[in-house]
């Protein structure tokens, strides 16, 4: 409680969590709002802001707006899913590491930093590559299991310096199998570290989405922001100047992770003794 | 015979990326056949013409899964694969057949490393040099310096990238937009060639540099804030050593923890600089794996993979090289454990 009263005295954490619920909420309401299908061709080409396309259109006349709600929902759902996902693998491979030791760990540890050094990128663009019918859903899979590395590194190192306190050999003298251990006596315990990890596996979790879907590996069955950027690079539009087609996709974007990054860093200051002033 | 600790540690990294190295070219190999198309059903199908009959049809197709070794067993076309791959023979292009890989990644990769090195060595220095002063001098240069970097430590680069090209291209004309020289030239070393590269280079460069500053003065000032703290610090002041050694000792100090960190995300730097090539159309790997990905060319988006990957892991060596001859610690560690 303390904490959270703590947390909600900086102001980097109000802003950053009161734009990300509010993009959550945009993304959520408009569309029940609103229900008209995103990949409607019914405008002008290229057409300019106006009273009746806010944001314009882009080369096949979609309404920029309406694209770019629903690219935002499918981000936020990607960041969310790949983030979960990744923050589980990491935590679990980590976890288990830390607490085992021995062989398992050296395993552990030795694959983690292999994967640690692969670029994520180059494992994300040869999976997607090589599925031709790639869903929002499955995407976020991909992005998730090329991420989990670094939060394994970094919960194994958490996890090691817990597995020495009293109330883990008291649970262990106790006869308690492994997995209750982990679950009752170490994951509570780094529950607040999990879920700083978890904002920032949603934000690169949202950036790889980006960058795939740049590169033209997208989902087939939704709009997502990246993808709007990838049309705007094949369309011309980013050339010809027509910025209603990308800067808001680009801004959207880098508001989303800086919201989760200020999140982030406010948390740490709160939980880390060393930084609080 | 004696071998120093030092030495002796980038030994066994380099066994270690040698590891490393397998496994990637294992992957690069396995990944792509997950799918469960086969690529020459996709080259095939772009090659069906009307006129073409049957024979003429099943003729090629065995060709091409002869020139693309995929009618031998995954085994023997594993060790083809990984036996091609250590003698940097990257294969032949599908959509532009016979253009060999190697011609079409080389065409790339002197773009991609004139780009990225100077903006990775330039962005990693500033950023760490102006992190440090700030922590050092605190007060109203930090007070501006502190929100500046994390705001270009969170933008993403590419992102970061559209707006530069947008402002400095488009809105106000004042640089090139595109393409990593005029369209009416081509390339050779004179001067009006150079002068048009140099104009081009500018916005790419300075998408990467300023994100790269900014990361990495956040990190470098928060370790400094901290060495600031410890009582080294305390005692070197209390016995009246001069500023200059203070902060050279506290660079050192904070530079390791900056130089590990560095080498944990240059995978994602370099994935995310490759990125930012597709925004100004830059003509290096990037937009050769954009191109590739659009023409649906297997083979050029593996060995453009691999050629990212090896890049990376010989960049994390150079790095692990380094921290092991900067790190003391590194030294007695591996003398202790090896005597």
């Amino acid at each position: 409680m303390r904490m959270l009263r703590s947390l909600l005295k900086q102001p980097t954490f109000l802003l950053g969590t009161l734009t990300f619920l509010g993009a959550v909420l945009l993304a959520v309401f408009f569309p029940l709002l609103n229900p008209v299908d995103p990949m409607l061709r019914d405008g002008p080409a290229f057409a300019a802001p106006s009273q009746e396309y806010f944001l314009g259109t882009n080369n096949e006349g979609q309404d920029m707006l309406v694209l770019l709600i629903y690219g935002l929902r499918s981000s936020l759902i990607v960041g969310l899913l790949a983030g979960l996902f990744a923050t589980v693998l990491g935590t679990f491979i980590g976890v288990l590491a830390g607490y085992k030791g021995g062989w398992l760990d050296d395993i552990l540890t030795a694959v983690t930093n292999l994967f640690l050094v692969i670029p994520s990128l180059v494992i994300l663009i040869l999976i997607s590559n090589s599925i031709e019918k790639r869903s929002l859903g499955l995407i976020a899979l991909i992005i998730g299991a090329s991420a989990w590395t670094w939060t394994a590194r970094s919960v194994r190192a958490q996890t090691s310096s817990l597995r020495e306190r009293d109330h883990v050999s008291l649970a262990r003298l106790n006869g308690d199998g492994t997995f209750s251990i982990l679950a009752r006596q170490i994951v509570p315990y780094l529950l607040s570290y999990i879920f700083m990890v978890f904002i920032l596996q949603m934000a690169s979790g949202i950036l790889s989405e980006a960058a795939i879907s740049m590169l033209g590996l997208g989902p087939y069955d939704s709009v997502s922001l990246g993808q709007i950027l990838n049309n705007a690079q094949v369309s011309e539009g980013l050339i010809n100047g027509n910025w209603w087609v990308f800067m808001p996709a680009a801004l959207l974007i880098s508001v989303l992770t800086f919201a989760l990054y200020m999140i982030n860093t406010s948390m740490e200051e709160v939980f880390n003794p060393r930084l609080r002033k | 015979m004696f071998i120093s600790p030092a030495f002796r540690y980038i030994l066994r990294r380099g066994g270690w990326y040698l590891l490393t190295l397998f496994v990637a070219i294992a992957l690069n190999f396995a990944l792509p056949r997950l799918g469960p198309t086969n690529p020459v059903d996709t080259i095939m199908t772009r090659l069906d013409s009307p006129g073409m009959d049957s024979q003429e049809y099943m003729r090629l197709y065995e060709k091409y899964m002869r020139d693309f070794n995929l009618d031998k067993s995954l085994p023997v076309q594993f060790f083809t694969y990984l036996g091609k791959s250590l003698q940097g023979d990257l294969g032949v292009s599908f959509t532009r057949h016979p253009q060999k890989v190697n011609d079409i990644l080389a065409s790339g990769l002197p773009w991609t490393l004139a780009l990225q090195i100077p903006a990775l060595l330039l962005g990693w220095l500033v950023g760490n040099l102006l992190g440090a002063y700030a922590a050092y001098r605190r007060g109203i240069f930090d007070k501006g310096f502190y929100p500046v970097s994390l705001f270009f430590s969170s933008i993403p680069y590419f992102c970061f990238a559209i707006l530069l090209v947008y402002v400095f291209a488009i809105h106000f004309p004042l640089l090139p937009a595109f393409g990593g020289y005029a369209g009416n030239l081509l390339p050779d070393f004179s001067f009006t060639f150079l002068a048009s590269a140099a104009q081009h280079y500018i916005l790419p460069f300075l998408s990467l540099f300023l994100i790269l500053v900014g990361g990495q003065a956040i990190g470098m000032r928060s370790m400094s804030i901290y060495e600031l703290g410890t009582d080294y610090v305390k005692y070197a002041k209390m016995m009246g050593l001069g500023e200059g050694r203070i902060v050279q000792y506290i660079f050192r100090n904070a530079m390791l923890p900056q130089l590990t960190g560095l080498a944990l995300s240059l995978g994602a730097m370099v994935g995310g600089a490759l990125i930012t090539e597709i925004v100004f159309s830059y003509p290096g790997l990037g937009m050769v794996m954009f191109n590739a990905i659009r023409e649906n060319d297997y083979p050029v988006i593996q060995g453009c993979a691999l050629l990212v990957t090896v890049g990376v892991l010989a960049a994390n060596f150079l790095v692990d090289i380094l921290i092991g001859i900067l790190d003391p610690r590194i030294g007695a560690s591996q003398q202790a454990g090896g005597a």
